[in-house]
């Protein structure tokens, strides 16, 4: 689904990911690890298309196309969701307007009707359930007010509904308590199929007790230096990441 | 429209007689203005004596002023000689007999905005059998409104059929010499509205008008005067949504309200004229003055507008609360983008007791574009317990752009209350990336954050016009991002 070979990519003159390569099929969850500043978020930023990053080298293929010739929105209709690190208030527009806005938009783009107004409501109820939010926060203003933690599970609400192919998650664990973690894992894992892939960013190997990763890799200095399987979280967790950085120099 | 021409044909065959003018076979006048002008003006409208005297002393008033001083405003110096004050409609054998001869950018524009195809061959001056549907529609309106004992009518046929009624009203409210521009029109205004409510009447349909776009381009001085009688209540509806595509152009129009005990006018603007293109090239200057005078007690007056057009716009739709217990709203939409100006706003002038007024303005500005509220709240020393509550929130799309507010605020009574909020923001690139992220395109996002901040304003305007003025902004805001 997704293949990124030889990434180069700068921050005006200053290199943030230097040469990073990884593959992603169809079904799979991978988690990506590594400290602070190591380049994760900018790795989904550029992803997702956000301006301000210059590929200087390399390639990025999604599903067959060049994904970086896309339109940060082009990305998110053929499938690209990015769960915000950082989730962005938009005063003034309400959250059940955004996403059946969003929502109508992709299903336009794959040729399909606008969504019925009736049948928007029972998916948009229903996902809301699963989430365990109060519907209230459908009719609020985008992320105004929201707390850290409802922020973060009202970007899973917009990925359950929107379906992404590949669906981006950095750092949804932070700011999340026990009981919302385990209800947020719970409606990722409502999401995985066999046709999506995940690429998920965290810092805790608590988030990957719930929801189980196919590959962990350690992004480090801009590029995956590791990777392994699910018992290379616990190892990182007991030894943190100098190990890992000093074997790959 | 084909009746108004046959009319204006009969009252140029009436002044014939009263032998005025000799030179009437002309569409338009030569540029320039004198009192003979104005004069030629009158004879062709066939209006009574009065209106000939009103005008001419507006004229000679206007001769002793100068331009107001612009402010926040760049305006390129007018040559009010080079203006042609009157143009007769072209005859039907002239108009595009079909909508394939307008301007397809033209007809692009109703299309986004939702207008109907009849009702854009109306706006767009074809003479079809559309066109002549609409009169004929406009004619049982007419009808329905008559049984109501409601007057709607243009006021150059008012002034045939109500001389007395127009007299009594007309410039009570905005005098003749009231300003630079309200002077002006008061000398060479050609047409517009004419609306009396008669007591305890509840008008029967929303009154509307378009100000359309046709060769004639007599909509740049209209005068629009609107009396709500005891108990009687009224909507009235303005659109100005045909653009026109000519140099900068004067649009000069003067809109006096006058609304009686327990009385209430709704009045709700659309204005789209002509904003210039997007390196600020030609569009219209509008200087407007638009005033409701509240005479009566418990009286009402709600100034609705969504503006959106012109290369410059000069416009403060105020209300004088005379009446004990009056009530003045004003809820505006002010878009700039590319090199538009807009120094907009609204005056309550509080005189009655018990008084109180509401403001709400919201202005985005984009572009290059300068946009500025500017209200007065003034409280005379007799208005005891007089209340009022302005809100001003900016939106700035893009760092190009400006926006300014200037509340003045005079209070002689101490008893007033007067609050005043006041935001600004701006649509970040953190959020345009975040709706694109979601599928939402750039521009589609900044119309539907603009919107959410408009949200307040829209509510005010009946149904049809809401989703209207979205429309709308969604066009005007084109370009403004990537
Ligand atoms: N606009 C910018 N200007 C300068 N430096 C930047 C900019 N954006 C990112 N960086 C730098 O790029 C590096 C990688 O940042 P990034 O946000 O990708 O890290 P991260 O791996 O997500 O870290 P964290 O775990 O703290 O979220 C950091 O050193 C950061 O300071
Ligand atoms: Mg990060």
């Amino acid at each position: 689904m997704l293949s990124i070979e030889n990434l180069h990519v700068s921050v005006g003159d200053k290199p943030i990911l230097k040469g990073l390569n990884l593959q992603i099929n169809a079904g799979e969850v991978h988690a990506i690890m590594g400290p602070n500043g190591a380049g994760k978020s900018t790795l989904s930023h550029v992803l997702s298309g956000k301006s301000g990053y210059t590929v200087t080298a390399g390639t990025v293929i999604y599903q067959g196309k060049d994904l970086l010739d896309l339109e940060p929105d082009e990305r998110a209709r053929e499938g690209v969701f990015l769960a915000f690190q950082y989730p962005v208030e938009v005063p003034g527009v309400s959250n059940i307007y955004l996403m059946k806005a969003a929502l109508n938009a992709i299903r336009k783009h794959k040729g399909l009707p606008e969504v019925d107004a009736m049948d928007f409501l029972t998916l948009v109820k229903d996902k809301v359930k699963l989430l365990e939010m109060d519907e209230k926060f459908l009719y609020r203003s985008v992320n105004e007010g929201f707390s850290g933690g409802e922020k973060k599970r009202n970007e899973i609400l917009q990925a359950a509904i929107l379906e992404p192919s590949l669906c981006i998650l950095d750092e949804t664990d932070s700011g999340l308590d026990i009981d919302a973690l385990k209800v947020v894992a719970a409606g990722v894992n409502s999401l995985r199929a066999d046709d999506r892939a995940f690429l998920m960013i965290t810092h805790y190997q608590r988030m990957l007790d719930y929801i189980k990763p196919d590959i962990v890799h350690v992004l480090a200095n801009g590029k995956i230096v590791k990777s392994g399987g699910p018992e290379l979280a616990l190892e990182l967790e007991a030894k943190g990441y100098h190990w890992v950085e000093e074997q790959a120099a | 429209m084909s009746t108004s021409a046959q009319e204006i044909d009969s009252y140029i065959g009436q002044k014939y007689k009263d032998g005025f003018v000799t030179d009437v076979e002309v569409d338009t006048f030569p540029p320039g203005l004198d009192e003979q002008v104005i004069a030629k003006l009158s004879a062709i409208k066939g209006e009574p004596e009065f209106m000939l005297e009103y005008r001419l002393k507006a004229f000679r008033h206007w001769q002793t002023m100068t331009e107001p001083n612009w402010a926040q405003l760049n305006i390129e110096p007018i040559d009010y000689q080079s203006i042609s004050y009157y143009s007769a409609p072209k005859k039907d054998s002239d108009k595009p007999q079909s909508l394939d001869e307008i301007d397809p950018e033209l007809l692009e524009t109703y299309k986004k905005l939702g207008i109907p195809l009849d009702e854009q061959e109306r706006l767009a001056g074809v003479a079809v059998d559309a066109v002549f549907d609409s009169v004929s529609v406009a004619t049982t309106f007419k009808g329905k409104l008559k049984d109501a004992g409601v007057i709607f009518c243009p006021i150059s046929e008012a002034l045939q059929e109500y001389p007395d009624l127009v007299k009594q009203y007309l410039g009570t409210v905005v005098p003749s010499g009231d300003n630079f521009f309200a002077a002006l029109n008061a000398a060479v205004f050609t047409d517009g509205s004419f609306v009396y409510i008669p007591k305890g009447v509840r008008c029967p349909m929303e009154l509307s008008t378009y100000f359309r776009i046709n060769a004639a381009n007599t909509g740049q001085f209209e005068r629009t005067l609107i009396i709500a009688d005891e108990d009687s209540h009224v909507s009235y509806l303005e659109g100005c949504t045909a653009p026109m595509r000519d140099e900068n152009q004067l649009h000069a129009a003067v809109v006096e309200l006058v609304v009686m005990d327990n009385a209430e006018i709704k009045y709700s603007t659309v204005q789209n004229w002509y904003p210039g293109d997007e390196n600020g090239v030609g569009g219209i200057y509008n200087f407007v003055t638009k005033r409701a005078e509240c005479r009566g007690a418990n009286s009402k007056v709600s100034w609705t507008q969504v503006e959106t057009g012109s290369a410059i716009t000069w416009k403060y739709p105020s209300c004088v609360l005379l009446g004990d217990n009056s009530v003045g709203e004003f809820y505006s939409v002010a878009v700039t983008n590319n090199y538009q100006q807009a120094d907009t706003g609204t005056k309550m002038i509080h005189i009655g007791k018990n008084t109180r007024s509401t403001i709400i303005s919201k202005g985005i500005s984009a572009g290059r574009s300068q946009n500025t509220y500017r209200g007065l709240v003034k409280v005379a020393k007799n208005a005891t317990n007089a209340r009022n509550y302005t809100q001003c929130d900016s939106l700035l799309v893009g760092d190009k752009c400006g926006a300014h507010t200037f509340p003045y605020v005079e209070v002689k009574q101490p008893s007033a209350q007067v609050e005043h909020e006041a935001t600004t923001s701006k649509i970040s690139e953190d959020q345009l990336f975040f709706c694109q992220q979601r599928g939402i395109s750039a521009e589609d996002a900044v119309s539907m954050i603009v919107n959410g901040f408009c949200k307040s304003v829209f509510k005010e305007l009946p149904m049809e016009f809401a989703v209207e003025a979205q429309a709308l902004l969604g066009i005007s805001l084109e370009g403004s991002v990537g």
